[in-house]
C-alpha cells in the first residue's frame, strides 16, 4: 500500500501537465490565498475599529459562534448553485472566506481589547489622540495575539480547500475526490498525503513567523483553539 | 427551464420525513462521536497531567491530526472501514478529541496550586484530590470543550455524504446532483446550522447549571 502511494508520487507523469501535481498545489494556494484576503479584507478592518471603540463585543463573538454553526459544505454547494458564481474555483474562494471570517473577526477584537488598559490611559495621559493610540499602541500590542488567530485560520482555510473538488474546482483535493470516486486508492492517498505534508509546512512557516513577531514584541504566546 | 427556487414549502412539506431522517442521522453520528471522543480524551488528558513529559508530544500529535482536513480523513479511512458510518464516526471522534484533550489539559492547568496545596495538606490523596478537587475545578474548561466540539461536530457530519453517512449533508449531496435541488440544499444546510445552534444552546445551559461559580468567567476558547 504505502509502496502504490509512493509510486503515484513519484511518478513523472504526476509531476507535470494540467492534472499534475505542481498545478494542483498552485490552484490550491491561490484558492486558500485569495479566501485569506478576502476574509482580512472584511474582517480586520471590522475587527479593529470594533475593539479600538469598544463596543460591539457581543456582535464580535458572536458572529464568531454563529459562524462556527455554518457547515462549510453547504456553504460551498449553495454558493456553487447561484447562478452567478457555478460550480469551479470561484464559488469555494467565496465559501472559504466566509469560513475564515468569524474566527479571524473574534480573534483580532479579542487581540484589541488585551491590551492593557492601563497602557492606553498612559498613551492618553501623554496626549495621544485616537488614531496614534491606535496605530502606535493598540496595533503593535494586538499583533501577536492577531497573528495567532491568522495562523490557526489559514492552516484551517489550507486545509479546508480541499473541498473545492467537491464543486468542481482544482487543487489538491481534486487528488482525493478523484482517487475515491475512481475507487483508486493510490491517488486517494496520495492526495491525502500532499494535503497533509502541505497544512504541516503551511502551519510550520507560519509558526516560525510567529515567534518573530512574538519575540520582537516581547509579548507571551497566546494559546488560541480553534475549530473548523 | 423549470423552476428552481432556493425556499419551498411546498418541498419542505412534501420531505418532512426525509428531513426527520437525515435530522435522527445527523444527531445519532454527533452524539456517538463526541461520547467516543470524551472517553479517549480523559485518559489522555490524565496521562498528559501525571507524566508531564508526555504533555507536548500529545498535544503536537494532536495538532498536526487537526490539519489535515475532513474530507481526506474520511478519504483515507473509507478503505479501511467502508462504506459505513463508522468510517465518519472515526474521522470525527478524533477532531473532536484534540478539541477535549486541550481544553481538558488546559484546564487542568489552571486549578490553582494553593487548591492542591490546602487539598494535600487535608490529607486529600491522588485519587480524591483529583476525583474531588481537580476535575470539578476544570469542568468549566472541559465542558467548554465539549460544546466547541460538539458544534464543530455537528459541521463536519455533512462531510460524511462522501460515504452516504452525512445526515443533513446526504440531502445537500443529492440536492446539488438534481438540477431542481436548490430548495433541498437550503432547506438541510438551515436544517443543520439550527441543530448547531440548539446544541450550542443546549450545553451552554448545561455549563451554567453545572458550574454556577464560573458565570463572568473569561473565555480564551474562540
Amino acid at each position: 500500500m504505502i509502496a502504490q502511494v509512493w509510486a503515484w508520487l513519484t511518478d513523472p507523469a504526476q509531476w507535470s501537465g494540467p492534472n499534475g501535481i505542481p498545478v494542483r498545489l498552485a490552484e490550491h494556494l491561490q484558492i486558500s490565498g485569495f479566501a485569506m484576503l478576502l476574509a482580512c479584507l472584511v474582517a480586520l478592518p471590522v475587527a479593529v475599529w470594533l475593539g479600538h471603540v469598544g463596543r460591539g463585543g457581543f456582535l464580535a463573538i458572536n458572529v464568531g459562534n454563529v459562524g462556527r454553526a455554518i457547515p462549510t459544505y453547504a456553504l460551498l454547494v449553495i454558493f456553487a448553485s447561484m447562478d452567478p458564481i457555478g460550480v469551479g474555483e470561484k464559488a469555494a474562494v467565496l465559501a472559504l472566506a466566509v469560513f475564515a471570517l468569524p474566527p479571524l473577526l473574534t480573534n483580532t477584537y479579542v487581540a484589541m481589547r488585551q491590551v492593557d488598559p492601563e497602557v492606553k490611559d498612559a498613551a492618553r495621559g501623554m496626549g495621544m489622540t485616537g488614531g496614534q493610540l491606535l496605530r502606535r499602541v493598540e496595533l503593535p500590542l494586538a499583533l501577536p495575539f492577531t497573528f495567532a488567530g491568522l495562523r490557526t485560520t489559514t492552516v484551517q482555510v489550507v486545509a479546508t480547500a480541499t473541498f473545492a473538488a467537491l464543486v468542481g474546482g482544482g487543487g489538491l483535493g481534486r487528488y482525493v475526490v478523484d482517487g475515491f470516486g475512481l475507487q483508486d486508492p493510490a491517488e486517494l492517498y496520495g492526495g491525502v498525503v500532499l494535503v497533509a505534508l502541505l497544512s504541516v509546512a503551511v502551519e510550520l512557516v507560519l509558526a516560525a513567523v510567529q515567534r518573530r513577531i512574538t519575540r520582537r514584541t516581547g509579548t507571551r504566546e497566546p494559546e488560541v483553539v480553534t475549530a473548523s | 427551464m423549470p423552476p428552481n427556487p432556493w425556499f419551498s414549502w411546498a418541498w419542505v412539506s412534501t420531505h418532512w420525513s426525509d428531513l426527520w431522517e437525515a435530522g435522527v442521522e445527523h444527531v445519532t453520528i454527533t452524539v456517538v462521536a463526541v461520547a467516543a471522543a470524551l472517553v479517549i480524551a480523559f485518559p489522555l488528558a490524565l496521562v498528559a497531567r501525571r507524566f508531564r513529559r508526555t504533555e507536548a508530544p500529545i498535544l503536537a500529535v494532536a495538532g498536526v491530526l487537526y490539519t489535515i482536513p475532513s474530507l481526506a480523513l474520511i478519504g483515507a479511512l473509507w478503505p479501511v472501514f467502508g462504506l459505513s458510518p463508522l468510517t465518519v464516526e472515526v474521522a470525527l471522534a478524533t477532531y473532536a478529541v484534540l478539541i477535549i484533550v486541550r481544553n481538558f489539559i488546559a484546564g487542568l492547568d489552571e486549578v490553582p496550586a494553593d487548591v492542591v496545596d490546602a487539598a494535600r495538606g487535608m490529607g486529600f490523596g491522588r485519587t480524591r484530590l483529583l476525583w474531588r478537587v481537580e476535575l470539578p475545578l476544570a469542568l468549566p474548561a472541559v465542558l467548554a470543550g465539549v460544546r466547541i466540539a460538539t458544534v464543530s461536530t455537528i459541521g463536519l457530519v455533512t462531510i460524511g455524504a462522501l460515504v452516504g453517512y452525512g445526515g443533513f449533508g446526504d440531502l445537500i449531496y443529492t440536492g446539488f446532483q438534481r438540477s431542481t435541488g436548490r430548495a433541498q440544499i437550503m432547506a438541510a444546510s438551515l436544517c443543520c446550522v439550527l441543530l448547531a445552534v440548539v446544541a450550542e444552546l443546549l450545553l451552554l445551559g448545561v455549563q451554567r447549571w453545572l458550574t454556577p461559580w464560573t458565570r463572568r468567567r473569561s473565555e480564551v476558547t474562540v
